[in-house]
Parts: C-alpha cells; sequence; structure tokens
C-alpha cells in the first residue's frame, strides 16, 4: 500500500511539471495580455508594465524565472487584482468551493443512491423507467437553465431562499441542488447498473436461497459491491464538482475558485490562471489516489500494477 | 420490499427536508431593510475591481469604490455637476490662465488623522508620472507644464514639473498652455492624492505590486474609509471620522457587491440591494411597466459607434462608407431593442459636450445609400465583399449586430458575417487592425469635445481605421491653442464635419446609463460622467 | 485461426449481435428513446421548411411576443421566429454532437488503444500526457483554437472533441490492456501475427461494446458541454443559433418570456434524455452481465 502511494506521489511530479508547461504555452500563444485596456496604452506605458511583471523577457528566460518561482513555492501576484497574492486568492475562495461542492456531493449521493438501488430492485417495471426519467434531469437541465428555474419557484416564488450570496446557512441549499443534480443523475445511473450486475450474480441466489431477508442481502452483500462503480466515479466527480462550479457561482454569487479558474483565462491573468490549474491539478491527483485506495479496500482484488 | 432500506432512506431524506423548513421559514431582513436602519448603502458594481490604487486603475468600476474612499483637490456637486471646492478649499487662476493657486482646507485629513499636505499632491503627481510605475492613464495630467516629458522620461528632474508647494497648504500649479477644462480634470483619479508614508511603508514609490491598497493598509482622504475587502464578495467602507466635512456625509457605511449582471438585477428585485450598475437589455422594458418607479436612466458622455478599416478594399471608398452609415435605421435600434431612451447619434460627439452641440448631421436615407453603393460600383449590393463585423462578446453588442446586419441586408442587398471574440482577444485583434468593421465605444475622460475628436487623430493611439487627414490634424492642434470657448467651438464643428464626410467610423447612439434604485436611495443625481460621489446619498 | 474456427467465431459474433439487438429492442425505455431522438432529429431537418418564417429575419418592431398563429413558438427579442430558430439551432447542435464525437473517437481510440496494448512505460507517458491535458483550463484552450483556427462552427466540435477524446482514451486504453492478457493473444503473437493486426482483429471487436456505449453517451455530453461554452460566450456564432445559444438567453428571461426558454429547453432536454437512455439501453444490451 505504502510503495504504492509513493510511486503515486514520484508519478505525480511529472505529470504537474508537463501541466506547468503546457498551460504556460497556452498563455503565451493566447492572444491579448492582461494589461490590454479598451483605451490603449503608450507603448512606453507598456514596455514599463511588461518589464514590471518580466513579461518583457525572451521566452524560455520568462519560462525559467516562472518555474523557479514554482519549485520555491512562490505562485506570484495576481496580474489583475493588484495587491493580491495568488495564494491568498485560492485560500480565501477554496473553502467555499470545497464547502460548495461537499454539499453538491452530499445531495448526489442522497439522491442518486437510492434512485438508483430502488430502481435496480424493479427492474422491468415501469417504476424503474420513471425513477430513472426522474433522475435524468440533472443531466438533461444544464445548471444555468436549472438554476434560474430553481431560483424562480423557491427564491422569487415562494421566498424561501436567498437569490444569491453564501451567508446564511439556507444559501447553500439552491447551489448545491443545481449542481448536485448532475451527478445525482450519474450515480443513480452507476448505482442502478451496479446493482443489477449484483442481484444477478450468483452469491446473492445463493444468500436467497439460505433464507437471508432481502434487506439483509441488499443492505449487506448487494450494495458494497453494487456501490462500487460509485466509488470509482468520486474521483472525477469531486474533480468535477469543485472546477466545475463556475456557473453556479456566478448564478448564486458564490466567492468560490470556480470563478476565479475561468475568468483569469478570460483575463489573462497568467499567475492566477497557473495557481489555480496547479491547484486543482493537485487535488485532482489527491482525490484520485484517495478514492483508488479506497477502492482497493473495498475489493483487494483489483490491486494491480 | 426492503423495508430496512427503505426505511434508512426515508429517515435520511425527513431529517433533510426537516432541517431545510427550519432554515428556509427563519425570518431575515432583507440588505435593503437592515441598510436603511443602520444607513449602510448596498451597491452592485456589476463585476470585482482591479484594484484600488487610483493611480494605475482604469475603470469605472474602479471609480466607484475609489470615489468613497479618495478625494482630490476639487470635487463634483452631486446635484448640478459644477467644480466645487475638495481638498483645496479656494483656488486662484492667473490671467494667462497658465497657472493655478490651491488653497487647501485645514480639515483635510488622511484617514489616519494626518493632514493632507501639499506635499502630498507632489509625492502623488511624481508617483504617477514616474515612468517605472507604468499608469496607463499618466496622460491625464499632462497638460501640467513638463508632465509630459517627465513621464516619456525626457525629463529626469521632477523639481522641473510644474508643481510647487509654497507651504503644506497651498499647492501651485502650471500648465503648458491655458486649458479651459483644466478644474474638471482635477475631479479625476488620476489626479488624486495617495498617503506617502503608507505607498513607502509597502514598497518604492513606483511598486506595482504592493499590498498598500490591502484593508488595515488603506489610508485615504475620502468620506469613507476602507473596512474590509474580500474578492468576489463584498469591499466594506466605513464612515471617515477624520474627513473634513463629516456632516456632509449621509452613510455611515457601504457595502459595495461585485455581481455580475443578470444576478444582479435578481438580487435587486429581492432587496438585497439599493442600487445596480447596470440593468440587462431585455429587462428594461419589463420595469418600464411594472415598476418604474425603481428604474433610472440617465445620459452619459458616451458613443457607441462601428469602426471601419479603411485600409481592407472597398471599405477604402468614402460611398461605401456612408452607404453603410446612412442605410441604418437608427431609431428602430434605440426604440425597439435599447428601450432605454438612448439618443440616435447622427454625429460623432454626443449632444451638449462641454456646451457643443454638433451642427453637421449624417442622414438616415437608405435611397441615398443605394445610389452611393451603386456609384462605388456595387449596384443592389452586387459583388459587395463579405466583410465581418466584430464585437467584443456581450449579449447587448450581439443583437444590436444582429439588427444592422439584418438592415444592412434589407436595405443594401450585401452580406456581412458577425464574429464576436472574448473581450482580451477582442482588444488584440483591434491593436493589431486585423479587422473590417468593428465595434466599439468611447466614453468621454473629461467634458469637452476634444476628448471624442481627437480619436480621428493621425498619431491617436486608438484610431485604427486607418484614416487620417493632415486638414482634421491641423483643425484640432488649432483648437487647442485657441481660447477663446466659441472660436474654439467652430474649430470643432469643421472638424467633426469632415469627419462625417469621410465616415471612417459609423456613430449608432449615444449612451444612456440604465441603473436600477431603490425608492430609499435619495441624493442619488444624474452625471454624464457616471460620477456620484457618496456624500449626498441618504437613506429613508 | 483456421478456416472453420473464424466461420463459427463470425458465427458467434452475428448470434451475439442479434442477442444485443433484441434486448435493446426489449428496452422500453432505450425504444422510447430512439423514437424521440429520430422525431427530434427529423422536425429538425424537415420543420424549417414547413414554416413559413425564416431564423435570422428580425422584426425589431413586434418584439418579443408569445406563441400565436404566425410564430408557434413565439419570438425572441428581435422578432425572430422561435419556432425555425430552434429547430435550425438542433441541427447545428446535433451536428456538433455527432461531428466532435466523431473527433474524439478518432483521436482516443487509437491513442487508447495503443497505450493500453504496449502497456508498460508507453502506457505510462502516454496516460500521463493526457492526465496532463484533463487538467489544462479548458476555456484557454477554446480561446486558443477559436483564435487560431479561425470564425467557422467547426471549429467549436473540434474544441470539444479536443478535450473529449480523453476520456474516450481512457476508456479505450482500459478495455485494452484488460484483453491484452488473454491467452489467445499471446498465442497470435507467437504466431508472429503483426502488432496492428490483433489490435484489429482481436482486440478492438471485444472493446466494441464499451466503445459503442461509451461514444453514444458521448454525444449528449457534448451538446451540454456546447451549451456551457455558449454560457461563456464562446460558442456558436449568430445569426446561426444553437440550443444552447438560445437556452442561455432564455434562461435569463425565464420570469419574463418563458416560451423563449421552454421550447428550446424541451428540445434539448428531451434529445439528451433520448441519447442517453439509447445509451444505457446499448450498455444493457451488448454487455448485461459484465462488470465496468
Amino acid at each position: 500500500m505504502l510503495t504504492h502511494i509513493a510511486r503515486r506521489f514520484l508519478q505525480a511530479i511529472p505529470t504537474l511539471w508537463l501541466i506547468a508547461t503546457l498551460t504556460f504555452l497556452l498563455l503565451y500563444l493566447a492572444p491579448g495580455g492582461p494589461f490590454d485596456e479598451e483605451k490603449p496604452v503608450a507603448p512606453e506605458i507598456k514596455e514599463q508594465i511588461e518589464a514590471h511583471y518580466g513579461l518583457n523577457l525572451p521566452l524560455h528566460q520568462q519560462y525559467f524565472r516562472f518555474m523557479g518561482n514554482l519549485l520555491h513555492g512562490e505562485l506570484g501576484p495576481s496580474y489583475k487584482y493588484a495587491g493580491w497574492n495568488v495564494d491568498e486568492i485560492i485560500r480565501q475562495s477554496f473553502p467555499v468551493s470545497l464547502e460548495l461542492g461537499g454539499f453538491a456531493l452530499l445531495i448526489a449521493l442522497v439522491i442518486g443512491i437510492p434512485i438508483g438501488v430502488f430502481a435496480a430492485l424493479r427492474h422491468g417495471r415501469l417504476s424503474e423507467s420513471f425513477l430513472m426519467s426522474f433522475a435524468m434531469i440533472g443531466i438533461c437541465l444544464p445548471a444555468f437553465v436549472l438554476g434560474p428555474l430553481l431560483l424562480l419557484v423557491f427564491s422569487s416564488a415562494l421566498s424561501w431562499f436567498n437569490p444569491l450570496g453564501w451567508s446564511v446557512a439556507s444559501d447553500r441549499v439552491l447551489p448545491a441542488l443545481t449542481l448536485g443534480l448532475f451527478y445525482a443523475a450519474y450515480i443513480a445511473r452507476l448505482s442502478r447498473s451496479g446493482m443489477l450486475d449484483v442481484i444477478q450474480q450468483d452469491y446473492i441466489r445463493t444468500a436467497r436461497a439460505k433464507g437471508l431477508t432481502e434487506s439483509r442481502i441488499v443492505n449487506i452483500h448487494a450494495l458494497r459491491t453494487a456501490l462500487y462503480p460509485v466509488v470509482a466515479y468520486l474521483g472525477p466527480a469531486i474533480a468535477g464538482l469543485i472546477s466545475g462550479s463556475f456557473v453556479v457561482e456566478t448564478i448564486f454569487f458564490i466567492p468560490g475558485l470556480g470563478q476565479f479558474f475561468v475568468n483569469s483565462a478570460f483575463n489573462r491573468d497568467y499567475t492566477l490562471v497557473m495557481g489555480t490549474v496547479l491547484f486543482y491539478a493537485v487535488l485532482i491527483l489527491l482525490f484520485n489516489l484517495l478514492v483508488d485506495l479506497l477502492q482497493m479496500w473495498m475489493n483487494p482484488r483489483t490491486r494491480n500494477d | 420490499m426492503p423495508d430496512c432500506f427503505l426505511r434508512q432512506t426515508t429517515l435520511l431524506l425527513l431529517i433533510a427536508w426537516t432541517a431545510m423548513w427550519d432554515v428556509a421559514c427563519a425570518k431575515k431582513a432583507t440588505n435593503v431593510e437592515r441598510g436603511n436602519a443602520s444607513k449602510e448603502l448596498y451597491i452592485g458594481l456589476g463585476t470585482e475591481p482591479s484594484g484600488l490604487d487610483p493611480h494605475i486603475t482604469t475603470g469605472l468600476t474602479e471609480l466607484y469604490v475609489l470615489v468613497a474612499f479618495l478625494e482630490g483637490l476639487a470635487t463634483v456637486n452631486a446635484e448640478t455637476g459644477a467644480i466645487e471646492p475638495g481638498v483645496a478649499q479656494s483656488w486662484e487662476i492667473s490671467e494667462d490662465g497658465l497657472s493655478y493657486t490651491f488653497h487647501f482646507d485645514p480639515k483635510a485629513r488622511w484617514s489616519n488623522g494626518d493632514p493632507v499636505t501639499a506635499e502630498d499632491f507632489l509625492f502623488s503627481f511624481e508617483r504617477i508620472l514616474t515612468p517605472a510605475l507604468g499608469a496607463p492613464y499618466a496622460y491625464m495630467l499632462y497638460p501640467m507644464r513638463g508632465a509630459e516629458a517627465f513621464n516619456k522620461g525626457e525629463l529626469k528632474d521632477f523639481s522641473k514639473v510644474g508643481a510647487q508647494a509654497l507651504n503644506p497648504t497651498t499647492l501651485v500649479i502650471e500648465l503648458e498652455q491655458a486649458t479651459p477644462y483644466f478644474l474638471s480634470l482635477l475631479t479625476h483619479n488620476t489626479w488624486w492624492p495617495v498617503h506617502p508614508p503608507t505607498i513607502l511603508k509597502h514598497g518604492s514609490i513606483t511598486d506595482r505590486i504592493s499590498k498598500w491598497t490591502k484593508p488595515g493598509n488603506f489610508v485615504g482622504n475620502g468620506p469613507f474609509a476602507l473596512e474590509s475587502w474580500r474578492l468576489n464578495s463584498s469591499i466594506t467602507a466605513q464612515k471617515n471620522p477624520y474627513y473634513r466635512a463629516p456632516e456632509t456625509v449621509g452613510l455611515n457605511g457601504i457595502h459595495f457587491l461585485p455581481i455580475e449582471m443578470n444576478a444582479e438585477e435578481r438580487a435587486f428585485r429581492a432587496g438585497h440591494l439599493h442600487l445596480t450598475s447596470s440593468v440587462p437589455i431585455h429587462r428594461i422594458d419589463w420595469y418600464r411597466e411594472n415598476q418604474p418607479e425603481d428604474i433610472r436612466f440617465d445620459t452619459a458622455l458616451g458613443v457607441y459607434y462601428y469602426m471601419l478599416n479603411t485600409t481592407r478594399g472597398a471599405l477604402g471608398d468614402p460611398r461605401v462608407r456612408k452607404a453603410l452609415a446612412y442605410s441604418i435605421n437608427r431609431e428602430e435600434l434605440t426604440e425597439h431593442v435599447l428601450k432605454a431612451g438612448q439618443q440616435p447619434a447622427y454625429h460623432f460627439t454626443p449632444p451638449n459636450t462641454g456646451g457643443y452641440n454638433t451642427v453637421a448631421q449624417l442622414p438616415h436615407d437608405p435611397e441615398l445609400a443605394r445610389e452611393l453603393l451603386a456609384e462605388a460600383g456595387f449596384p443592389g449590393g452586387e459583388g459587395f465583399p463579405t466583410f465581418e463585423l466584430l464585437y467584443n462578446t456581450s449579449e447587448s453588442h450581439r443583437t444590436i449586430a444582429v439588427a444592422i446586419q439584418q438592415m444592412w441586408k434589407k436595405e443594401l442587398g450585401i452580406d456581412i458575417t458577425l464574429y464576436n471574440q472574448e473581450w482580451k482577444a477582442y482588444l488584440s485583434t483591434r491593436e493589431a487592425g486585423n479587422f473590417d468593421i468593428l465595434r466599439a465605444a468611447w466614453f468621454g475622460d473629461y467634458d469637452d469635445p476634444n476628448t471624442f475628436l481627437s480619436l480621428g487623430e493621425t498619431n491617436n493611439g486608438n484610431n485604427h481605421t486607418g484614416w487620417n487627414s493632415p486638414q482634421y490634424d491641423t483643425l484640432l492642434k488649432q483648437a487647442a491653442n485657441t481660447l477663446d470657448p466659441e472660436a474654439r467651438k467652430a474649430i470643432f464643428q469643421q472638424a467633426e464635419a469632415i469627419l462625417l464626410e469621410e465616415m471612417p467610423v459609423i456613430p449608432i447612439y449615444f449612451y444612456v446609463t440604465s441603473k436600477l434604485i431603490n425608492q430609499s436611495v435619495h441624493g442619488w443625481y444624474p452625471n454624464i460622467l457616471d460620477y456620484h460621489p457618496y456624500q449626498a446619498v441618504t437613506l429613508k | 485461426m483456421t478456416k472453420q474456427r473464424r466461420e463459427s467465431a463470425a458465427a458467434d459474433a452475428r448470434s451475439l449481435g442479434q442477442d444485443a439487438w433484441e434486448r435493446l429492442c426489449a428496452n422500453r425505455m432505450a425504444q422510447l428513446g430512439g423514437v424521440l431522438f429520430i422525431v427530434i432529429t427529423l422536425l429538425c431537418l424537415i420543420g424549417p421548411i414547413l414554416s413559413s418564417q425564416t431564423s435570422a429575419e428580425t422584426n425589431l418592431a413586434y418584439g418579443a411576443q408569445p406563441p400565436s398563429a404566425d410564430h408557434w413558438f413565439g419570438t425572441d427579442d428581435l422578432g425572430r421566429d422561435i419556432f425555425v430558430r430552434t429547430l435550425t439551432g438542433g441541427r447545428i447542435s446535433i451536428g456538433v454532437g455527432f461531428a466532435a464525437t466523431f473527433v474524439a473517437l478518432i483521436i482516443g481510440l487509437p491513442y487508447g488503444a495503443l497505450a493500453g496494448y504496449f502497456a508498460g512505460r508507453t502506457d505510462t507517458i502516454m496516460m500521463r500526457f493526457v492526465d496532463a491535458l484533463y487538467a489544462l483550463p479548458f476555456t484557454i484552450i477554446v480561446v486558443l483554437l477559436t483564435t487560431f483556427l479561425g470564425r467557422s462552427v467547426w471549429l467549436i466540435f473540434l474544441a470539444i472533441g479536443a478535450v473529449e477524446w480523453l476520456t474516450m482514451a481512457r476508456i479505450v486504453r482500459g478495455q485494452t490492456r484488460a484483453l491484452r492478457k488473454l491467452a489467445y493473444i499471446d498465442a497470435a503473437k507467437v504466431n508472429g501475427v503483426s502488432h496492428l493486426k490483433i489490435l484489429r482483429r482481436h482486440i478492438l471487436p471485444n472493446c466494441l461494446g464499451p466503445i459503442i456505449v461509451y461514444t453514444t453517451l458521448t454525444i449528449p455530453a457534448v451538446i451540454l458541454l456546447e451549451s456551457v461554452l455558449s454560457f461563456l460566450g464562446l460558442g456558436v456564432q449568430p445569426p446561426m443559433s444553437s440550443w444552447g445559444v438560445l437556452i442561455n438567453e432564455g434562461a435569463k428571461k425565464i420570469d419574463i418570456y418563458p416560451w423563449q426558454l421552454i421550447f428550446p429547453a424541451l428540445f434539448f432536454s428531451l434529445t439528451l434524455f433520448a441519447l442517453n437512455f439509447i445509451g444505457d439501453g446499448l450498455r444493457d444490451a451488448l454487455d448485461p452481465k459484465g462488470t465496468k
């Protein structure tokens, strides 16, 4: 186990290096820079600004400078938000995204798993179709439609919730629902197919033959194995939840990292782009590792490599 | 039925549901209610400001916030728009108009108690003009003698620049030439002071990457002080006890919320904001019909226009350009698409800019347009190249572009393709002159026709049309040297007539800012530069 | 393989295929999905011809109006007919869906197959590269592509395909890796069959199931992704529309001009719904007992 973890850490380093380099190249190639404004700046002034940030150096020099800073753990100042450092911005906004992602995941699991399991248990019947159709709402309605829809009903019409913000506890509900329903749909599907696979397995028939009650079978034997693909999906799901929250954050005015992730690219805020990309990359690698470990614990037979 | 599992799930869902109910049913006061009680204004910004350093920022969003924290030598009367004393309580102008002497208000203080001195202003002028800072708007100080030379690195000694501190409360500024609108320049953030000890504590005078603007560090001389700042969340301001005239300040605090336009409108409707920064174009009709008392339209000093690249084939022919300009039905656009009372633009400089009203007009005449196009060799639009119209990504730009594209098709029989780029890519393309037709806008930096007409000058950095006219340049230079306001306006009339005859740009409409303002807000007056000092604002 | 064994293998494959088809047809939801999708596609292709309206013509004075005899789905803010715009938008969205998925397939399939087949060092390097690309900011990539590849609508599907191929590669790699350990592959290798032939004849046909399923499920994912791109302003250019553009615009006016959202969103959702259920049905049909 430990060697596996160590190996994954070692493998992560070249991956992260590759990500940093590719992002650097992409930013270099993208037209426009962080300091381009509508009322263009005199060329001498532009030179001064670029000198300040080292943007006038030749490509390879910029690259080494940037890499050197990274190795020292310095993500640098944001180019767009004067006075703010990248790590400051990440530290301020990541906990918000994490909370949002956490609640969304909770909703996804709480809604998705029961629907999928029940649908599997009613395989072939009409109720299965209804359940799965209901689950599909998340996949068929993108967040920027679902969000305003939920807002229209629960905020405008019923006044149960604030239309935006992240201050009161109830502010978490609608955004988490908007974000989570998408993943609920996938989890419902995976739970259902996982459950279906398991139910038809021999050992379940044996358990039934032995006379165990249905719920015991479901809970103890079937569920664990059935949820296996759900666990496998958690890796990309968590990554998606945390980095894909841009739409939800914009609609609900949530000060999370997702907005910075996307807007920094539009602003050509080179340091912030780099910082958020690397941060997310590390997170994704970490979560994938955790999920893999969880899978290994759940089913020792998948230990390959 | 596996009832154990069913029971567990139902229980979980019930708990979640009850929790939601508890939380949802708790009575919450809206921001507006709370703000009215505690005299705190909740204002939407539309986007997060890029910084709070008055010498580096370039946008209106930043100005909205900075105007609470800093004050210049002069201010603007919120209601009348007239120039009023700021840090300087009085001033004298020499006969030749080249020398201004400012006498400071002895009560003028920084938010840490330090008095505001003339040396502070010298320091600030030096800061923004020093080339190493790379201040994009340093040119606003060029009317000051020697400022341009210093900023361009030709003059190295700042003491030779035309600003002098006779004593801590007297500042003398000398100009290159008589500038009639000079006092209005002083209200622009580039002329505002910064607190020297604060700047130097967090870096050198020209350090861009400095933390001096962060809460806890920021020291300003305005009616409010920076209390907290959370990116993409809020900037809060508290009444500044050291402000020179605290009795004029009607609010106790301000909350700036950088909410995106559509969410901002929702926030307003729910009582989350007193004031928004704009109104989505598709909501205007609804507010007009249902809540007309909440929506406010004010003329702004800006023109929306299409820039034509005169180096691209047929666009080099003024007849073609005029055909494009004459065939646009601006009335239809402003009435049915924009709906905020925008004025159709039949000339380039907005009406009543510094008292100047353009005489020359371009007509709305599709018939004439067709004739011109035929004359230019494209009868009925035949053979007309498919030019591309580039605009930066935005719902309203797209709507207007689509409408105009259809107008050109219907009236002239030509096909124009639309293309949009996100902001930075658009700026880059524009800078490179890599376009046929480009959507653009220009907002006056100050209330004078020069800020608009100078766009047509040959060496103007914003002139990407490839068009220039030595005659035009001469006229504008002449205007710069003319003291008599009427004579000056006459010269501008001639220049603008040339512009409309050559049509390198197609003016479309003059801007109107639309905002949602809660009825409890008083003291928010229209201003063409969208400049609203917060001292005048009160909540009832 | 001897001629006999080849023939019986082919016969097996055919009967497996028939078997799968039967299972698919028995799947109620997949059937519904299939019908829905065909109906919607037909509507999108033929519908605009049936209507007297056009998709680009504006009528500024008319503005946004609810459904009426002239405009079956109502009009948008510029007076354009929503019925025609929804259907022509559907052509773009569905077209982009298929095209981008195709791009993802042609890149991802060989890439994943090679990585999974050769395993070892090659596999590690190739998949690390995929991991790295996964982490890159999608926004920047699309901005770059839009700048360099010009202004056509087809570049949208290129951009999306450029992202989707990564997951496709992963899936194919996983399948290939599992299969390469089988005994008859070793036998083929020993017999001197070239790698390419092994891949073509033995490995890929056996992966076909999951690949088909995943491809079918990628199409709705692409259509969804296109709508997110429109949210960012990076989508299809006017006067062309796509469902993504329409539902983005409509969502903003959900409380004042609901018809601008309802109709495009209905088509959008039903198409995604249909394609997802077809994909699920295919998965059930082709791989009823296997685990993922």
